[in-house]
C-alpha cells in the first residue's frame, strides 16, 4: 500500500491554492470534527476577514432513522451573516457526499450565500450524490472495507489514517 | 431488580418517564444535546429537518396550555407534525379507557406521545403498552415527575453555575404535591450537587423526604443561607387555605421569596420558578423581575431541552 | 359415600399429629375406620393430607359484581386452592345487610356443592356506618360475624354502639383498623416509596389510631373483635399488648402482606394496589413475627377478583385487591419454610386457627370432624399465570412467580370436589 500523504503538507498546499481566490466576500466554514481542524489551519493561513464558522450536521443527517441522533452533537456556530457570502465549506474527507449535502442544507437555514465551494483535504471514490470538491488536497485510493480518517494528536498535529470499518 | 422501562437494551433513551433512574452520563448527554439545540433556537430559521415525517401526539389528560405549547414549539422546530389532543374533554368523558385512547391514536401512526396525566405513573402504563417504535415523553404525571421541567431546570443551573459539584440548591414551598421538585431533586443528586435543601412547613413536606437525599428545613433563614440556587415552587390556589396552610398571606410571610430573604443566599444566587407564578404568594414581584431571576431564560431553555429529548428518543431503528 | 385417603402424610395441626396413615370418611364425616369397602379411594402416597383450608376473607363478588367474578368461578378457585370453608365479607352490591340476601347467597353456594360458604353480615346498613343492621336476624339467616369490610365507621359513637349491641348477643365483630380521615385519598404506604412515586400516602398511624380507639371500645364493651388485615409493625405491637392484657381479640393478616412490601410497587405495578397498602419491609417483618408468635392468629387470602379493565389503570385509579384463593396454600407454605416452622405449625394458620375464629367444627382431622380435606404435594412447583388460575380474577402481584405446593385433591363433606 502506498504511504498516505502528510496532512499538514496537504493543508499548506491547499492554503496556497486558495489564497488567490480569497476576496472581500469570502468566508470559511468547517464541518465538525475533522473539517473544523482543517478549516482552522486554512483560516489562519489565509488571514480571512470574517471569523471562522463551524457546522455540526447532526440535526441534518439522513441516517437519523437508522442510527439515531449522534451522541455528542456540537453546537453549530456561524459568527457572521452568510447572506451574499462566497463560502468555502471545508471538510476532511469527501466520500459519499452525504455529509456535504447535510451541511449545504443547514447552511441555507442561516441565509442565502452567493456561492458555496467545497474544500476537502482528501477525496476518495464512493460518491452517492452528485457532489464534487472544487479544491481537493489529494486523491487517495481506499480499498473496500477501509475508511480514511483524519486524526489529531495531542500536540495538535494532523495526520491521515486508514482503518478497517467495524 | 426491574429493568428501567425508560431505557432500551442498549441503555439508550427509549421513553422519558422520570429523571430518577437516568444514569449520570445520559443526563449529561441530554443537557449537551440541548446545548446544541439552543444554538438552533438562536438562528433566524429555528427549524431543523430531524423529525420530518414523524408525528408527535400531545396527549393532555390534564389541561396545561403552557407546557403543551412548549412541546408543540419544540416538535415543530424539529419539523415533526404535531397533533394536539385535549383528551380531558374528548375520550375519557365518554368512558373510554386510557389504554383504548392510546391504542386508537397509535393506529393513526404516532411516533411520540407527549403525555400529561393527573395520576402518578400513568405514562408508565402507556409506555408498557405502546409499540416498539412509539415513544412516550412524560409531560407531568400527578405528583410523580415532570422530567422535561427537571431537565430544563438542570440546564438552567448548569448554564449559570457551570458545575454542580459545589452547589447548594434550595427548593422552596409545596414539595408534597410537586412533581417539579421530585424531578429536579433526582437530577441534582445524580449530577452530584452536594447540598439540596427543601424548605416548607411540615404540612407541605412529604413523608420520608430525607430519603430523596435532601436536607429538610422548616425555615427560610436556615434553608436559604448561602444558597447558590433558589427554586420556588408554585402553590396551587386550592392549597392556600385549609388543612395544609391557614392563608396565602401567612405562607408569604414565612416562605414567600422576598428581597430580604433572598439576601440570605449567596450574592450571585439565581432564582428559578417553573411557572405560572403567584406573585405576592410564593414570590414577590421585585424578586421575580429582579436581577437574580432567570425565570424567563428557563422558558427559552425549555424548548431546546424538549427538542433534545424528542430527537433522542425518536431516532434509530 | 365412603371415602378412603390412603397412605398420605396426615397432618392435623389441631392435635399436632404428623404421621403416615389413612383417613377414612363416611357420611360426610371423618371416621375411625370404615365398615366394608370404600366407594372411592385416593392414593395419597408421597402427599400431605391436611384439613381443608379455612379462609376468613374471600370475596365471591355475588351479588352485584358478576362481571368481575361469579360464585361458580370463585368456588372452583377455592377448591382448586384446597380451601374448603370460606367467609365472605359483606361488601357485595347490595351489601349483605338483609337476611334475604344472606339466605340467597348461602343457597346458591350450597347448590354448587363445593366449599362451605360463611357469609359475614354487614354491621351497619349499606355499610354506611350510620344505622345498625338487624344482626340477630342476619345471624339467624346464617351470618357468622359482622363486619364493615373495607369501609370504616367514621362516627366513633356508632362504632361503640355497634360493639355494644353485638356484644349483647355475643356476635363476633370483624373489623379493619383504619382511620377514615387519615386514609382518605391515600393509595400507598406513606413513606419513601410513596414520596418517590408521588403517590398519596396512608400513614401507618392511620392503622394504630383506629386500633387504639377500637381497643378502648373493646375494653368498654367486652365485644369479641377480630382485627382484619393488620398491616403495620406498630399495629402488631399495639395488638400484642392488648392481647397480653387479656382483651378478647383475634387477628388476621393477608397473605400478600406476609410476603410483600411497598418496595414491590416497582414502577407503579397496579397489582400491588391493595387495601390496606403494602407497607415498609420493616412492617412486613413485624407481621411475620406477629404471625409466628401468635399475636396474629391466621393468614387470609383477602381474595378480591378484579376485572382487567379496572386494573389496567394508573396505580391510584386501579381497583384495589388481588386474587388469592389459589395462592393461599403455596404462599403460606413459603412463609412456613422461611420461618423455619413445621408443616403442622404452618398449616395451623390456615386451618385450625381460622376454624376457631369462625367458630366452626372444622380445621381438624379427627373422628367426628367434617370430612373436609386437602391432599397436596408441598414440593411440586408451579408458575402463577392467568392460564392456570381458575379464579375469574387474574390480578395478583405474584403473576409469573414460581411457587411450591400443588393441590392434588380437595374433599368437602366427604365428596371429592377437586382433583388434579
Amino acid at each position: 500500500m502506498a504511504a498516505l500523504p502528510d496532512a499538514e503538507a496537504l493543508c499548506a498546499a491547499l492554503a496556497a491554492a486558495l489564497a488567490p481566490r480569497i476576496g472581500p466576500t469570502s468566508a470559511m466554514i468547517g464541518i465538525h470534527t475533522g473539517g473544523a481542524w482543517v478549516a482552522e489551519r486554512l483560516h489562519a493561513a489565509l488571514g480571512m476577514r470574517e471569523p471562522l464558522g463551524f457546522l455540526d450536521i447532526a440535526f441534518y443527517r439522513d441516517d437519523y432513522d437508522r442510527k439515531g441522533l449522534a451522541r455528542d452533537p456540537k453546537r453549530s456556530k456561524i459568527p457572521f451573516d452568510v447572506a451574499g457570502k462566497d463560502l468555502l465549506l471545508v471538510d476532511d474527507v469527501l466520500y459519499t457526499g452525504r455529509t456535504v449535502r447535510a451541511a449545504i442544507n443547514e447552511l441555507f437555514d442561516y441565509g442565502r450565500p452567493a456561492s458555496i465551494s467545497l474544500v476537502v483535504l482528501a477525496e476518495r471514490d464512493g460518491r452517492q450524490l452528485p457532489i464534487c470538491a472544487q479544491h481537493a488536497g489529494a486523491r487517495i485510493e481506499v480499498a473496500a472495507g477501509m475508511r480514511l480518517r483524519l486524526k489529531r494528536s495531542e500536540q495538535g498535529r494532523l495526520s491521515l489514517e486508514l482503518e478497517r470499518v467495524a | 431488580m426491574l429493568r428501567n422501562p425508560q431505557l432500551n437494551a442498549k441503555g439508550e433513551l427509549q421513553h422519558l418517564l422520570s429523571v430518577e433512574g437516568l444514569p449520570r452520563e445520559l443526563l449529561v448527554q441530554i443537557l449537551d444535546t440541548a446545548e446544541s439545540f439552543a444554538g438552533v433556537t438562536e438562528r433566524d430559521i429555528k427549524k431543523v429537518p430531524l423529525l420530518r415525517g414523524k408525528s408527535v401526539f400531545n396527549l393532555f389528560f390534564e389541561g396545561s396550555t403552557r407546557t403543551r405549547t412548549t412541546f408543540e414549539i419544540a416538535a415543530k422546530r424539529l419539523s415533526a407534525d404535531v397533533i394536539n389532543l385535549n383528551v380531558a374533554v374528548s375520550s375519557t368523558s365518554k368512558g373510554e379507557s386510557l389504554l383504548d385512547t392510546v391504542a386508537n391514536l397509535s393506529a393513526m401512526q404516532a411516533d411520540i406521545f407527549v403525555v400529561r396525566h393527573g395520576s402518578s405513573g400513568a405514562p408508565y402504563l402507556i409506555a408498557r403498552h405502546v409499540k416498539p417504535h412509539e415513544h412516550v415523553i412524560n409531560a407531568g404525571d400527578g405528583r410523580h415527575a415532570h422530567p422535561t421541567q427537571g431537565l430544563l431546570d438542570l440546564f438552567t443551573i448548569r448554564h449559570y453555575k457551570k458545575d454542580f459539584s459545589r452547589l447548594t440548591v434550595a427548593v422552596v414551598g409545596d414539595v408534597l404535591h410537586s412533581r417539579v421538585a421530585r424531578s429536579l431533586i433526582h437530577g441534582l443528586t445524580t449530577l452530584g450537587a452536594p447540598e439540596v435543601r427543601v424548605i416548607g412547613p411540615q404540612t407541605l413536606i412529604p413523608a420520608g423526604a430525607a430519603a430523596l437525599g435532601v436536607r429538610v428545613c422548616h425555615s427560610m433563614k436556615e434553608g436559604l443561607k448561602d444558597a447558590d440556587v433558589v427554586v420556588m415552587l408554585r402553590l396551587q390556589n386550592e392549597r392556600m387555605s385549609g388543612t395544609l396552610l391557614p392563608s396565602a398571606q401567612e405562607f408569604n410571610k414565612h416562605y414567600g421569596l422576598t428581597a430580604d430573604k433572598l439576601a440570605l443566599a449567596k450574592a450571585d444566587a439565581i432564582v428559578m420558578h417553573p411557572g405560572p407564578m403567584n406573585r405576592g404568594v410564593e414570590i414577590d414581584s421585585n424578586v421575580a423581575d429582579g436581577p437574580h431571576s432567570v425565570i424567563l431564560p428557563q422558558v427559552t431553555f425549555g424548548i431546546a431541552v424538549r427538542m433534545a429529548v424528542m430527537s433522542m428518543v425518536a431516532g434509530g431503528g | 359415600m365412603k371415602l378412603l385417603v390412603k397412605g398420605g402424610r396426615v397432618i392435623d395441626p389441631a392435635s399436632g399429629r404428623d404421621a403416615v396413615g389413612d383417613v377414612a370418611m363416611a357420611d360426610g364425616r371423618i371416621v375411625e375406620a370404615l365398615s366394608g369397602k370404600p366407594d372411592r379411594m385416593i392414593d395419597a402416597k408421597g402427599l400431605v393430607v391436611a384439613p381443608g383450608l379455612i379462609d376468613l376473607a374471600a370475596r365471591l363478588r355475588e351479588p352485584g359484581y358478576e362481571y368481575k367474578a361469579t360464585l361458580e368461578s370463585e368456588m372452583n378457585a377455592a377448591v382448586a386452592g384446597g380451601v374448603t370453608s370460606l367467609a365472605c365479607p359483606p361488601d357485595t352490591d347490595p351489601p349483605l345487610d338483609e337476611p334475604g340476601l344472606v339466605d340467597m347467597l348461602r343457597r346458591r353456594a350450597k347448590a354448587l356443592a363445593r366449599a362451605r360458604v360463611y357469609p359475614v353480615g354487614a354491621l351497619t346498613v349499606r355499610l354506611e356506618g350510620r344505622k345498625l343492621t338487624e344482626m340477630a336476624e342476619l345471624a339467624e339467616a346464617g351470618c357468622v360475624a359482622f363486619s364493615q369490610a373495607d369501609t370504616a365507621i367514621e362516627n366513633t359513637e356508632v362504632l361503640w354502639r355497634a360493639l355494644q349491641y353485638a356484644a349483647t348477643f355475643g356476635f363476633p365483630v370483624w373489623l379493619r383498623a383504619e382511620d377514615v380521615w387519615l386514609a382518605k385519598g391515600g393509595v400507598a404506604h406513606d413513606g419513601e416509596v410513596a414520596t418517590r412515586l408521588g403517590l398519596a400516602g396512608i400513614p401507618a398511624f392511620a392503622e394504630t389510631v383506629a386500633l387504639a380507639t377500637l381497643l378502648e371500645l373493646v375494653r368498654a364493651t367486652g365485644a369479641r373483635v377480630h382485627v382484619c388485615r393488620l398491616s403495620s409493625a406498630a399495629g402488631v405491637a399495639l395488638l400484642r399488648r392488648a392481647r397480653h392484657d387479656g382483651l378478647p381479640l383475634t387477628c388476621d393478616v393477608a397473605v400478600h402482606h406476609v410476603h410483600l412490601s411497598d418496595m414491590d410497587l416497582g414502577f407503579f405495578d397496579p397489582q400491588c394496589r391493595l387495601e390496606p397498602p403494602l407497607r415498609h419491609p420493616r412492617d412486613r417483618d413485624a407481621l411475620r413475627a406477629g404471625l409466628a408468635d401468635g399475636t396474629i392468629d391466621c393468614i387470609v387470602s383477602d381474595h378480591t377478583p378484579v376485572d382487567e379493565d379496572r386494573k389496567h389503570l394508573p396505580f391510584a385509579e386501579a381497583e384495589p385487591g388481588a386474587t388469592g384463593l389459589e395462592l393461599l396454600l403455596p404462599l403460606a407454605l413459603k412463609w412456613g419454610v422461611q420461618a423455619n416452622l413445621t408443616l403442622a405449625q404452618t398449616l395451623a394458620r390456615v386451618t385450625s386457627a381460622p376454624a376457631r375464629i369462625l367458630g366452626v367444627d372444622a380445621g381438624r382431622i379427627a373422628p367426628g370432624a367434617p370430612a373436609d380435606l386437602v391432599v397436596f404435594d408441598p414440593q411440586a412447583p408451579f408458575r402463577v399465570s392467568a392460564q392456570t388460575l381458575k379464579s375469574q380474577g387474574k390480578n395478583t402481584p405474584f403473576l409469573g412467580l414460581e411457587l411450591a405446593g400443588r393441590v392434588r385433591a380437595t374433599v368437602v363433606a366427604g365428596n371429592v370436589v377437586y382433583e388434579a
